[in-house]
């Protein structure tokens, strides 16, 4: 075959010199800024992408923040109606003891008074009795002596009763 | 690799048939003899292909013009696939054949030194009866090659085997038909693809033409470099295989035009294409490379010295691989489509003018289409191997 024959050397190098050019001329004007602009953009989304990811988590991080945040509102409110149910329940108790004592106190005091107003009032009785009594008797007194006779019928009757023994 | 067996398989029985329909009309030829004696008169595989070719010129010569008979046809074929020194587009007319191109410029490097002149002074003659003397320098142009004419001769001797006695072969500058294609591909190239790179600098997503070429580059990145070569050393590589693929895609599309550039089928252009895989492979090569070439590690030492010329062959197997693939495969692609074109003419006693063209037009407009992905084929190939044979070379093994 004439397939060495058909070489042709100047088809050769003339082909090696455009490849070569054309290889410098693409690479330096055409592949370069195209491949480095395909992984430019390239980068972009994948930067964009682990954004968003990023944001995904952050915001999931956020949402568990809250989360977390509500339930220590929500168990702290409890706490706090507790303690306030529990302190409502201490000074109302309190209260009541305070104000049974209180009217026990009070009670006790009332009685002593009354004691006292009774006592003194017996007494104060006491003496106008005694001085009533003493006025009666004077009266009395003064009255029975007035009658002689009387009185010594009267002393009849008692020595008449007062039998020697 | 499917479709492309699957198109030889095809063309095989193409070719076959074709054949046979220009066998049974040969017998209807006008002038069949005067061929018969020519090709009995040269002898010889070599010469009987080469003077068939002489044979249809000088028939088309007397006939006027008309290509008719299978030796006509694959001297037509064979210098359609051959390099030519002028653009032709078309001829017509028979007494007085008419050439409708334009003339390429002629550089040959001589034994007097560099001769320049228009292609358009052989006078379309390619049997090297037109000498065209330059400056004390006497030329000819036989089968698409220009030769020197020694000691001043004016006519070319021919011997049995139709080789000039008195000539020799120059050093061959023109820009030839192949030279204007690849012009036409780089120049094409430049403005496709610069534009693409111009594209990006208004915004990262690509407008227009850019939005088919991105993905092309994409895939060559992503589907052929990457894998075969690694992530981290492919980048370094880019700019050849992306111009070689885009180079040969180009070419391999050219030449299914009309315009008839047989780039990539000139055994020069894939030499030369293999040659750069060849030289980028070797001078790229590490440590472990050459290592696994002359002292393959993890074999016995019989082994070692057994397989050190077996790799030393596969450095050169390997691009030579390469070039022949591509040549054969654009080679066969074009003359299977000339041939079915030719079944118009070979079959037309056997199945009428009309049956004949059709018969040719769906064969051909068939084989068109699958010569459209073998283009595209043939330049993936030739890129994937190459990157795969560059991959090999910068491999790391550290398994060893």
């Amino acid at each position: 075959m004439s397939l060495i024959n058909d070489f042709s050397p100047g088809l050769f190098i003339i082909q090696a010199i455009i490849l070569l050019v054309l290889i410098f001329l693409l690479g330096k004007f055409a592949w370069k800024p195209i491949l480095n602009s395909l992984n430019e953009r390239e980068e972009g989304i994948q930067d964009a992408l682990d954004a968003a990811e990023n944001a995904k988590k952050e915001l999931e991080n956020l949402q568990a923040d809250n989360e977390r945040i509500l339930n220590e509102a929500r168990a702290e409110r409890d706490t706090l109606l507790k303690e306030a149910r529990e302190m409502k329940a201490n000074i109302l108790a309190k209260a009541e003891e305070e104000a049974s004592s209180q009217t026990e106190k009070m009670i006790k005091q009332a009685q002593e008074a009354i004691v006292a107003e009774k006592k003194a009032a017996i007494a104060d009785l006491k003496n106008q009795v005694a001085g009533l009594s003493v006025e009666i008797a004077e009266k009395v007194v003064k009255n029975e002596l007035a009658d002689k006779d009387k009185q010594l019928a009267l002393v009849a009757s008692l020595l008449k009763d007062a039998t020697l023994n | 690799m499917g479709a492309q067996s699957l198109a030889k398989i095809f063309a095989t029985v193409v070719l076959t048939v074709s054949s046979i329909a220009a066998i049974a009309s040969t017998g209807k030829v006008e002038n069949p003899i005067q061929h018969d004696t020519h090709a009995d008169h040269h002898g010889g595989h070599h010469g009987h292909a080469e003077s068939k070719h002489d044979g249809g010129h000088h028939a088309a010569a007397s006939h006027g013009g008309e290509v008719d008979t299978k030796e006509e046809i694959n001297a037509y074929q064979n210098h359609h696939l051959a390099d030519s020194h002028d653009f032709g587009l078309f001829s017509y007319g028979n007494e007085d054949r008419h050439h409708v191109g334009f003339p390429l410029p002629v550089i040959v490097w001589t034994s007097k030194g560099l001769r320049t002149f228009s292609s358009s002074k052989f006078h379309h003659n390619d049997d090297g009866h037109a000498v065209v003397e330059e400056d004390g320098v006497n030329l000819v142009k036989i089968h698409s090659k220009i030769y020197e004419l020694d000691g001043g001769a004016h006519t070319v001797n021919f011997d049995a085997d139709h080789h000039p006695k008195n000539a020799h072969k120059v050093l061959d500058f023109s820009i030839t038909k192949s030279v204007v294609g690849m012009l036409v591909a780089g120049l094409l190239l430049l403005l496709g693809f610069g534009a693409l790179a111009k594209g990006y600098k208004k915004g990262p997503i690509p407008t227009g033409a850019g939005r088919f070429l991105e993905p092309l580059v994409l895939f060559v990145r992503d589907e052929i470099a990457r894998p075969n070569i690694g992530e981290k050393k492919y980048k370094r590589f880019m700019p050849f295989l992306l111009t070689v693929f885009f180079f040969i895609w180009v070419l391999n599309l050219l030449g299914l035009t009309p315009l008839g550039f047989n780039v990539t089928g000139q055994i020069a252009v894939t030499v030369c294409l293999a040659l750069f895989t060849f030289f980028i492979t070797t001078f790229s090569g590490n440590k472990d490379y050459w290592k696994h070439i002359f002292w393959m590690p993890g074999v016995p030492i019989p082994m070692k010295i057994a397989l050190m010329p077996i790799e030393i062959l596969g450095m050169f197997t390997k691009p030579f691989s390469l070039l022949i693939r591509l040549f054969a495969n654009i080679t066969a692609g074009h003359a299977v489509v000339m041939g079915l074109i030719a079944v118009a003419y070979t079959a037309r006693n056997v199945l009428g003018v009309p049956g004949a063209f059709g018969v040719s037009f769906a064969l051909t407009l068939f084989i068109s289409l699958i010569e459209l992905l073998v283009a595209f084929l043939q330049a993936f190939i030739f890129t994937m191997l190459s990157s795969l044979f560059i991959g090999m070379a910068v491999e790391e093994h550290d398994h060893h």
